[in-house]
């Protein structure tokens, strides 16, 4: 299955990318598409969202879902 | 309600006037609470001279329009307004315009003020400064409200 991802401001550069598309095998949890982004563990303090909702590190993502990995929020 | 975001600068105090004048608000509100966030230049000590607001448009978009709605809810609110800037922004350009209407003041002000801590601690917007002396850098976090 495909999964697009986003990462947002510092964690982008952090990264080094803006998207990517990781392919799975099923169904996996929201930090193991980090790891297969990065190749590292998620570290502390990334929020975290599935089709455009706030999710925890262990939710469940499914084919053709959007996750977004961003830092804390700084507007207003 | 209504949501919008900001790739130009613009004036709060116009915009609000604009919208109480096309809305069927004359003469059923009381109370108005407004909000308006501009940007300084310092931050930590430094002097800032520019800001980029970065946003996850369609999450922001999504995000905002339902906590409107639920603040609709929760409070006999009239209408609320609320406008927030994204892109290069300069010292004293306004970042964030919020009204809420309501019959009564105590609605209005606890309306508003839930919605700007709700948009400050969960809105995805990210800031990042340039410093007078040329360095960039991302704001971390909101200052406690």
């Amino acid at each position: 299955m495909t999964i697009d991802v986003k990462f947002f401001a510092s964690l982008r550069e952090r990264v080094g990318r803006g998207d990517a598309r990781v392919e799975t095998a099923g169904p996996v949890a929201v930090e193991e598409v980090w790891r297969q982004c990065t190749g590292q563990a998620m570290p502390a303090n990334v929020l975290m969202a599935v089709n455009l909702e706030y999710v925890q590190a262990g939710y469940p993502v499914h084919d053709g879902d959007e996750v977004a990995f961003f830092p804390p929020v700084t507007g207003g | 309600m209504q949501i919008e975001i900001s790739e130009s600068p613009f004036s709060p105090w116009q915009r609000m006037e604009a919208h109480r004048q096309q809305s069927a608000l004359a003469g059923k509100y009381g109370a108005t609470a407004v909000f308006v966030g501009s940007m300084r230049d310092f931050n930590e000590d430094d002097a800032v001279s520019a800001m980029r607001l970065e946003h996850y448009p369609a999450m922001t978009e999504k995000y905002l329009h339902e906590l409107a709605a639920q603040a609709m809810q929760q409070w006999p609110l009239l209408d609320v307004l609320l406008v927030h800037r994204v892109g290069e922004v300069q010292p004293d350009d306004t970042i964030v315009l919020l009204a809420v209407w309501s019959a009564h003041r105590a609605d209005a002000f606890a309306a508003c003020r839930h919605l700007m801590e709700e948009l400050k601690s969960r809105a995805p917007f990210w800031k990042q400064e340039t410093l007078r002396n040329g360095r960039q850098r991302w704001v971390e976090k909101n200052t406690p409200g």
